[in-house]
């Protein structure tokens, strides 16, 4: 089991053919998912990778049957796709491309708001169910099919504990990156419900990030609604008040959204917090062990 | 980006807000001139730097005529000035601003932001204006007011109104400050702002609502659709080395430490950081080198990391999830070859073709240590950078 993408999901690559989309698109079919095609406007009825080309999602959705879509446009054009992606009635819409303006990005929300898509992202990874299917460019050969629910709001970190978890030789559900705007489709709160319902999910890997206050609201709905136990981690421990640590949204402004505060709310919460990002895989060996290792 | 007040101000009065009439100068004399051109009266000259609480630091003053306005400007150009926001180094102010005095009948606050939970803008008043308005929200928060605008729809008239009412307008100061706050929205909107504040807004003896400060943060992400706004920028306000860093695409902030810092990704660049700190070292800085890293950024990342002369080792922590481990070695070989570093290098590095890259990286005669795992290599590399020293 798994959430958000298995082994039927139809994949719609949106920038198929520019530089990264071709390459994940690639990546992706290789691993197993099903490829059914990409949108790039002006190159409809083309091959591209032997993939079929459409010039609009619509036709590719009508045409293909797509339920799923991953998004390789440039920044200045990405709000759009993902508004083009839901008018469409694609389910799930993951959003890879960093650098989107904060304003387009809220009036996509405001679009997709009361429509049936789910939007990851977007600046995310996208994410992978391992053994079944991924969507975004999580490498597939770190991962491992098992029963651990990764939702973080990096990336590179994100394979970090990944590793650690497939090293120790415990898998995952799905590896899950819901990116580090401001502005996001998928909160972790929106994640932890879904691997709260997930049967193989046995336990989850949260790993914020300064700024915001996304992991504080997840502390409170860890502590009301879910069940299973939860390892935090987050970055910027060390970073300093007023500086954007590269992500958009990873900054700690008027002394709000420190990791020391987000630390102890998710610790409050039940959530297994540690202080070390080498120190994620080895938590949740632990409490998996101690649980009895089902 | 931040900007200047008196450049906001600019954009303000392009979207019809009002402002107190008055030019930037960096000169005693051209602040004299100024002066006299609004009138020969008292004038205010405030320090232009991109930091708050200016006031108190001595960075606003007040002049009866001309010739106080030159004597105060001269004092200010040139001077460090250090405020709350500031840090203790403080910043050298190289241009003030002269603006017309007005006689004030009421401090107001005005703040308009993206609400990232409720994912709209948030507009902001108080009547508390004036003052640090962080401490008015811990302190009194029903002193602030709050409306979310609706994305789609914009800052509605009536919204508008209902917060000049909840902070005490009445009459025409109510009528203008309900337009004002229209028009910052209008410019927030056409700016692609991430931040306006107005801090204080004024209403004078006549009733006149002016904005008397401006502290307005534009979204780098939509710079390339406002390239006039690019020529905003004031590079003096920047750490030289950031500014580099820029150029090659890579995210650099300098900080206090030993420790320099190469990573890929912005979450594992600070989890880098928090795992030096744990090991008992302070990292040197924070340095994203994005997704990519060609040999070309890595090169450029290791002239900036040394170019800090604190740097007694340094880190590189690269998980390669499409970029490939040998590709890597190949580009961090080439640079401490070429650049002649000579100080301690630990890398850690993961993905693909992980043990060919390390082993380039052992039969390449240089000074590395390689580690497997995160904590094995803050441990080394702060165990490096404490025998240096």
């Amino acid at each position: 089991m798994s959430i958000l993408i298995d082994a039927q999901t139809r994949l719609l690559v949106q920038g198929l053919t520019g530089r990264e989309g071709t390459f994940h698109a690639r990546q992706a079919a290789d691993y197993g998912t099903t490829v059914v095609g990409g949108v790039t406007p002006g190159k409809g009825g083309t091959t591209h990778d032997g993939f079929p080309v459409f010039n609009t999602v619509e036709s590719a959705v009508r045409e293909t049957g797509a339920d799923a879509s991953v998004l390789f446009v440039p920044p200045s054009v990405a709000a759009d796709a993902v508004m083009e992606a839901a008018d469409a009635g694609v389910a799930l819409i993951v959003c890879i491309t960093e650098g989107i303006p904060t304003l387009d990005m809220m009036r996509a929300l405001a679009f997709i708001e009361g429509r049936s898509s789910r939007l990851i992202g977007p600046n995310c990874p996208g994410l992978i169910s391992p053994g079944r299917a991924k969507a975004g460019i999580i490498p597939g050969h770190i991962c491992r099919e098992g029963r651990v629910g990764i939702v973080s709001k990096s990336g590179t970190l994100t394979y970090e504990a990944i590793h650690q978890l497939t090293r120790l030789g415990l898998g995952q559900t799905t590896c899950l990156g819901i990116g580090g705007d401001p502005l996001i489709g998928t909160s972790f709160i929106d994640a932890l419900q879904m691997f709260e319902d997930d049967a193989a999910t046995e336990a989850v890997v949260l790993i914020g990030e300064i700024g915001g206050s996304a992991e504080e609201d997840a502390a409170d709905f860890i502590k009301a609604s879910i069940s299973k136990p939860v390892v935090g981690f987050i970055a910027g421990q060390t970073a300093p008040p007023g500086r954007r640590m590269g992500h958009a949204g990873a900054i700690i402004a008027g002394g709000k959204g420190t990791a020391a505060e987000k630390m102890v709310a998710l610790s409050a919460a039940g959530v297994t917090v540690v202080d070390s990002p080498s120190e994620i895989g080895g938590a949740v060996a632990r409490l998996l062990t101690s649980d009895g290792d089902r | 980006m931040k900007i200047h007040e008196y450049q906001g101000k600019a954009l303000l009065t392009q979207h019809g807000v009002a402002t107190p009439r008055g030019e930037p100068v960096f000169s005693a004399d051209e602040a004299a001139a100024v002066a006299e051109r609004l009138g020969g009266g008292r004038v205010v000259v405030k320090a232009q730097i991109h930091a708050g609480g200016r006031g108190k630091g001595g960075g606003v003053k007040l002049a009866d005529d001309p010739t106080g306005a030159a004597r105060i400007a001269g004092e200010m150009l040139g001077m460090t000035l250090v405020t709350a926001q500031t840090g203790p180094a403080g910043r050298v102010v190289s241009r003030v601003l002269v603006e017309q005095g007005l006689d004030i009948a009421s401090e107001l606050y005005l703040g308009l932001l993206i609400d990232r939970a409720q994912q709209r803008p948030l507009l902001m008043a108080s009547a508390a204006g004036g003052m640090d308005i962080e401490q008015v929200a811990a302190d009194t928060p029903e002193l602030i007011h709050k409306v979310h605008v609706n994305p789609g729809l914009g800052l509605a008239p009536f919204q508008a109104r209902g917060l000049a009412d909840a902070i005490g307008l009445t009459g025409a100061p109510a009528r203008k400050a309900a337009a004002l706050m229209q028009r910052v929205y209008a410019a927030f909107v056409a700016v692609d702002a991430s931040m306006i504040e107005i801090n204080p807004l004024v209403v004078t003896a006549e009733g006149e609502v002016l904005a008397l400060d401006a502290k307005i943060t534009l979204d780098d992400n939509a710079s390339s659709r406002h390239p006039d706004l690019l020529k905003l920028r004031d590079l003096a306000e920047e750490e030289e080395l950031e500014i580099e860093a820029s150029k090659h695409e890579l995210n650099y902030i300098r900080l206090d430490g030993t420790i320099g810092c190469m990573v890929n990704g912005a979450g594992l660049a600070m989890a880098t950081m928090d795992i030096i700190k744990l090991a008992g070292g302070e990292p040197a800085n924070f340095l994203d080198v994005g997704g990519g890293a060609s040999a070309e950024q890595i090169r450029a990342a290791f002239q900036i990391l040394l170019s800090d002369t604190q740097v007694k080792a340094v880190l590189i922590n690269i998980f390669g999830g499409i970029l490939r481990c040998d590709v890597l070695a190949e580009g961090v070989i080439a640079a401490v070859t070429e650049l002649g570093v000579d100080v301690p290098v630990v890398i850690r590095m993961e993905g693909t073709n992980v043990d060919q890259g390390k082993r380039m990286l052992r039969d390449s005669g240089l000074n590395f240590t390689t580690a497997d795992s995160m904590g094995e290599a803050a441990d080394l590399v702060v165990g490096l950078a404490a025998a240096a020293q």
